[in-house]
């Protein structure tokens, strides 16, 4: 069972639907109990750094969501809940992560070309960099639908692939058992469930 | 690199697709959910759901329709129509909507979009607006294009994305339905005025156009149409292939 964190942020209804599309059962809880029994975790996440953070800290769950992947539980972090799982991001002041993996969240507005829109919106292509049981089931080139003005940077060892906006932006991230996707899978077609299909077969180490 | 899209619109009314021209003479198209399930294995990049109910149980039908298609479709779903007040927002966001778009309920309360953007967030808020010329100037008409508000379109674009809107949707009356192309003079004045993605609405009635569009506007994000995708006139794999053989970047 699959279990995602609900600290208060985003309306998760399509994220546990897309789940149900790939035949697995998800759960969305608060609960300690609940995320501990779990096979696997899933950290969502929309809006501000710094105020999701902090949600997740008073939730009481930030701890919980770091013992089990400590433990070797697979979790993946989507969109700004992998975002959240960096040491820092730079997002409107300097805010701590759960330090899951090693590197920062800093403006895309430092990387890329003045003339594009921010934030990144819509379907970009993903460059596989690095082979990982999550892009199993997808190829080289496959469009996924991103929607950020932050990403994470100083991560070179964590990156399994990047778009291209003007400049390589990180679009997925792994250590272990800990994964995470800036563009939403759950809005990504097919291509997007072949992925969480892939996490959804991913033992614990 | 980013990839232009390609968005159909479903006017949903009592449960029902429906597309008028100019809009008038509304006709019965296909169920929502099949037609949103249809578009979504078909290459569709996003879809917008407008809700054209006046009646209260015509609401409770449309929010009942939008949670059967997100359980369904893992595409961007936007959804407008009788968003009045956040608690509009809340009522659709919690059937799968991932962005809302407001169009008259932004002119009766001019205080939505900022209200909005600050609980859900810049990228969930979308400025829908209808455009008309009016004696040469372009002006902002509601109530589904019907009442001239009187107020400038540019003007009133401008101050919605300072608000807080993070997108737009553009339609132009002059050109909805007529099926001879977008309107690029009136898109080209609104992507001059902002910075936020546009999305282009009115007016397309052949792929061609949408090249036209794309070429013409760089700036333009996304083409949006109903009727041309709804029977069938336009294949949007055809119109994807075509626009990559145009050198147009289309996901496929």
């Amino acid at each position: 069972m699959i279990a995602i964190v609900d600290y208060g942020v985003g309306n998760l209804f399509s994220l546990k639907s897309s789940f149900a599309a790939v035949g697995v059962e998800a759960v969305v809880t608060a609960d300690a109990a609940v995320l501990r029994a779990a096979d696997k975790l899933v950290l969502p996440g929309v809006g501000a750094f710094g105020d999701a953070a902090q949600k997740l800290r008073d939730s009481g769950l930030a701890d919980v969501v770091k013992e089990e992947a400590g433990n070797g539980k697979p979790l993946l972090g989507i969109c700004l809940g992998m975002q959240l799982l960096f040491d820092k991001s730079f997002e409107y002041g300097e805010h701590e992560g759960l330090g899951l993996i090693k590197g920062n969240i800093r403006p895309i507005a430092d990387v890329i070309p003045a003339d594009l829109k921010i934030p990144h919106i819509g379907w970009n292509a993903l460059q596989l960099t690095r082979e990982t049981p999550l892009f199993r089931y997808i190829r080289e080139g496959d469009y996924v639908y991103f929607v950020h003005s932050f990403y994470a940077a100083d991560c070179d060892e964590a990156v399994i692939a990047v778009s291209d906006y003007g400049a390589p932006l990180t679009a997925a991230v792994a250590n272990g058992n800990v994964y995470g996707c800036q563009f939403h899978p759950e809005k990504s077609g097919d291509v997007g469930l072949a992925i969480l299909r892939a996490f959804c077969e991913e033992d614990a180490r | 690199m980013i990839t232009k899209r390609i968005i159909p619109c479903l006017d949903v009314k009592d449960g029902r697709v429906v597309k008028g021209v100019n809009f008038q003479g509304l006709g019965d198209v296909a169920s929502p959910v099949e037609l949103a399930k249809h578009y979504s294995s078909g290459g569709a990049d996003e879809l917008v759901f407008y809700d054209i109910t006046a009646s209260a149980e015509g609401r409770k039908l449309f929010t009942d329709i939008l949670c059967e298609t997100a359980r369904s479709v893992f595409i961007p779903l936007t959804v407008g129509g009788g968003i009045r007040t956040t608690a509009d927002f809340e009522r659709v966001l919690a059937c799968g909507a991932d962005k809302v778009s407001v169009n008259s309920g932004a002119i009766a309360d001019p205080s939505l979009i900022g209200k909005a953007a600050k609980l859900y967030g810049d990228q969930c808020v979308v400025l829908s607006v209808d455009v008309k010329r009016v004696d040469g100037v372009f002006r902002v008409f509601a109530k589904g294009g019907r009442e001239n508000t009187g107020m400038e379109a540019i003007s009133w674009i401008r101050r919605c994305v300072e608000d807080g809107a993070g997108e737009l949707v553009v339609n132009s009356i002059d050109t909805d339905g007529v099926k001879n192309g977008f309107d690029l003079e009136m898109l080209a004045a609104v992507c001059d005025a902002v910075s936020v993605p546009v999305i282009a609405s009115g007016g397309a009635g052949n792929m061609d156009h949408f090249i036209e569009l794309f070429r013409t506007l760089p700036k333009v994000d996304a083409g949006l149409a109903a009727s041309i995708f709804h029977f069938g006139e336009v294949d949007i794999r055809d119109l994807k292939d075509y626009m990559a053989k145009n050198g147009i970047p289309a996901r496929r």
